[in-house]
């Protein structure tokens, strides 16, 4: 059972498509507990099955068997109306391949979440200012995605996923798509924005000496299951 | 998500694909405009109908006779059994009509046969007075030549026909003169004969020829406010007080000998009555009746007339939607474009914490949208296109030497229920895509490429 310290809690947690006939299984009997304010790293090679934890965690998908509790909601109670509820209020996402919708300006992408959220007018320029100041890219408000660098793009998706202050920060492969410099500068700003807001942060990568440096906690996965016991960072390191 | 974020989003998104998006509006608004040119056709087709009836007086006029006026040879006095007795239709009368609410005028109608002289040769013909209130009832709209100067001139318009029958070319009349010849009533003393049944003093009156020179000043092509009780159209028309001063002898005039009322007192044989309006008409019949006289109106007919034009509305209308309907396949085709070129977005949408509400009325407002601009621009063609036939239709009617007509009309009504049935229209387009796109799994659209 989750305790007040615990973020995110799966019992059992197994996920199961049917694909040509095929039977897959993504997630299989995975338990899990990630306290709050923990910056947790999953590692795993391609199809071991991170992500579609990751999109379980997000309410994004619904798991085939085992519960997921998050921020104390019992995922599976909510209804499709709560869950998109829960993503817009509870959860920020960022991918690897940043998701900034390409005709919308910076300022509008990172407006979005607010506007779903039904956030005043009034008070969203002062969120998405404070947003990108976080991100250290208020310069940049007007600008299209397709005029930043990569590391920027990722920067405002961050910035995106902040915006609506969220409890939980989904991260699913943040640095895939950017060079080792860039992608260590994203998790060092991953990193102190988690120090800043208070927030538990789940991230998907395959990059283990990053995640050694910024996570709190790393867990392997494989096959779909948890395949070490979690370590923490420092003893990884070791 | 608030609707004005959700317009805005509506919006931008339209504006990305704003080419695509136009074409389809402009499909939206090519099945309205035709839609639109077609009622238009049958809105204008009625509104010209009814404006050639109206100017005609029938059907805003009632035509009152006296119960037991002449009703043929063998005909039964039905009048007899009312408990009413039957009044005598002279000036009283005239008065008390017009003093019933929503009359706009009584007038007699001044009506008889007689003999124009024209070039030393004689025509036969039915002679009828117009009340100087005709002059802007419309009916002499598109008449050759001039109205009466005033109205108690000596001036003539003649009936197109009866025209071509005194020349080869009816426009040369005007400007000339006619001599009309007719029967002068006048009074004689009262005879005080005791073989009167009556044992009261009989009047009665002699008839006199009598000359009078009249100025063409015009040609119509229809006698407007017709006439009844069997005379006919009347195919020379003078002005009513004109013509009420010849005291020319007329049916009722040995009828009220009969009856024994004296030649000096006016009575009329029958009374146009105008009301306001023709739905004014039928209370204003019953009014009349009860008063002891005998009244009829064109009401039925003017009922009939409506029941053809809504049936015929209806199939214009039909017709019409067809061209909307291949508009509704555009939109269906350019939303569900949509959902795949931005399958991606709706992941992110989702991803963000858009409900499956919010992207289904996302879609929905886009395709309201199209709806909406073709709705307003098809209302533009089709009225554009009303106009084209219009001035297409008077060129040709110039040509053929006749009046140019309005025969497309886009009342508000048709204007606003285009308008508000493109949207329809777009929105049942936006059922099927709106639902699909919020269907759409999230994590599949995220993983799209």
């Amino acid at each position: 059972m989750p305790n007040a310290e615990t973020a995110i809690q799966l019992d059992h947690v197994s996920r199961q498509y049917t694909m040509g006939g095929a039977t897959i299984q993504a997630v299989n009997d995975v338990s899990l507990a990630v306290a709050r304010n923990e910056f947790l790293a999953l590692l795993g090679s391609s199809g071991s099955g991170k992500s579609t934890l990751l999109n379980l965690i997000a309410g994004l998908d619904r798991p085939t068997s085992g519960s997921i509790t998050a921020q104390g909601l019992n995922l599976a109670e909510l209804t499709s109306i709560e869950l998109a509820r829960y993503r817009c209020n509870t959860i920020g996402m960022i991918f690897q391949s940043f998701n900034l919708l390409p005709r919308m300006t910076l300022e509008e992408n990172i407006e979005l979440p607010l506007r779903l959220a039904e956030v005043d007018r009034e008070e969203r320029p002062g969120r998405v200012r404070e947003a990108l100041e976080r991100v250290r890219l208020t310069h940049r408000l007007g600008h299209r995605p397709t005029e930043l660098s990569g590391g920027e793009q990722q920067r405002v998706a961050i910035a995106r996923a902040l915006v609506n202050r969220p409890k939980i920060l989904l991260a699913d492969e943040p640095t895939g798509n950017l060079d080792s410099a860039t992608g260590e500068a994203i998790l060092s700003l991953l990193h102190e924005v988690q120090r800043q807001m208070g927030m538990t942060i789940v991230m998907v990568t395959h990059e283990r000496p990053l995640a050694e440096r910024y996570a709190d906690r790393l867990t392997i996965m494989g096959d779909g299951k948890l395949l070490s016991a979690s370590e923490s960072a420092r003893e990884a390191a070791r | 998500m608030k609707p004005r974020d959700l317009s805005d989003l509506a919006f931008r998104n339209l504006r990305e694909a704003i080419l695509r998006n136009t074409l389809t509006t402009l499909g939206v608004a090519v099945g309205v405009a035709s839609l639109v040119a077609m009622l238009s056709l049958g809105v204008g087709l009625q509104e010209l109908a009814s404006k050639r009836l109206s100017q005609s007086g029938l059907f805003d006029t009632i035509f009152v006779t006296p119960k037991n006026n002449f009703r043929g040879m063998g005909r039964p006095q039905r009048e007899v059994q009312s408990d009413k007795p039957p009044r005598t239709l002279d000036e009283d009368a005239r008065q008390a009509i017009e003093k019933l609410p929503n009359v706009i005028e009584v007038y007699p109608q001044v009506r008889f046969f007689t003999e124009v002289r024209f070039n030393n040769k004689p025509f036969a013909t039915v002679v009828a007075g117009m009340p100087e209130s005709s002059r802007n009832s419309g009916s002499f709209d598109g008449m050759q030549g001039n109205f009466f100067s005033s109205p108690t001139a000596n001036e003539a318009i003649l009936q197109i026909e009866f025209a071509k029958d005194l020349s080869d070319k009816p426009a040369s009349l005007i400007g000339q003169d006619l001599v009309l010849r007719y029967a002068e009533r006048q009074a004689l003393p009262a005879n005080d004969d005791s073989s009167s049944p009556s044992g009261e003093p009989s009047g009665g009156f002699s008839v006199v020829p009598k000359e009078l020179r009249l100025k063409i000043v015009g040609i119509v092509e229809t006698e407007p406010a017709a006439g009844y009780g069997g005379y006919g159209n009347a195919r020379l028309l003078m002005p009513l007080s004109t013509a009420s001063t010849l005291r020319a002898a007329q049916v009722n005039d040995l009828r009220d000998i009969v009856r024994d009322n004296s030649a000096n007192k006016t009575t009329y044989p029958s009374l146009s009555v105008r009301a306001k309006s023709p739905s004014h008409v039928e209370t204003l019949e019953a009014s009349i009746k009860s008063m002891g006289f005998a009244a009829f109106s064109l009401l039925d007919a003017s009922k009939s007339l409506r029941t053809f034009f809504s049936v015929f509305d209806l199939l214009l209308g039909i017709f019409g939607s067809l061209a909307l309907a291949v508009a509704t396949l555009g939109i269906v085709n350019t939303l569900v474009m949509a959902i795949l070129e931005r399958r991606r977005e709706i992941g992110v949408l989702k991803a963000l914490g858009a409900a499956d509400s919010d992207v289904q009325q996302l879609f929905f407002v886009e395709a309201g949208v199209m709806g909406l601009f073709g709705g307003f621009l098809g209302v533009l063609f089709g009225w554009l296109l009303g106009r084209a036939i219009t001035f297409g239709t008077n060129v040709y009617l110039k040509r053929q030497n006749l009046n140019p007509i309005e025969l497309s009309s886009v009342p508000w009504w048709l204007v606003i229920a285009a308008i508000a049935f493109a949207i329809l229209v777009s929105l049942a387009a936006g059922l099927y895509p709106a639902s699909r796109a919020a269907k759409l799994n999230p994590v599949d659209a995220l993983r799209y490429e």
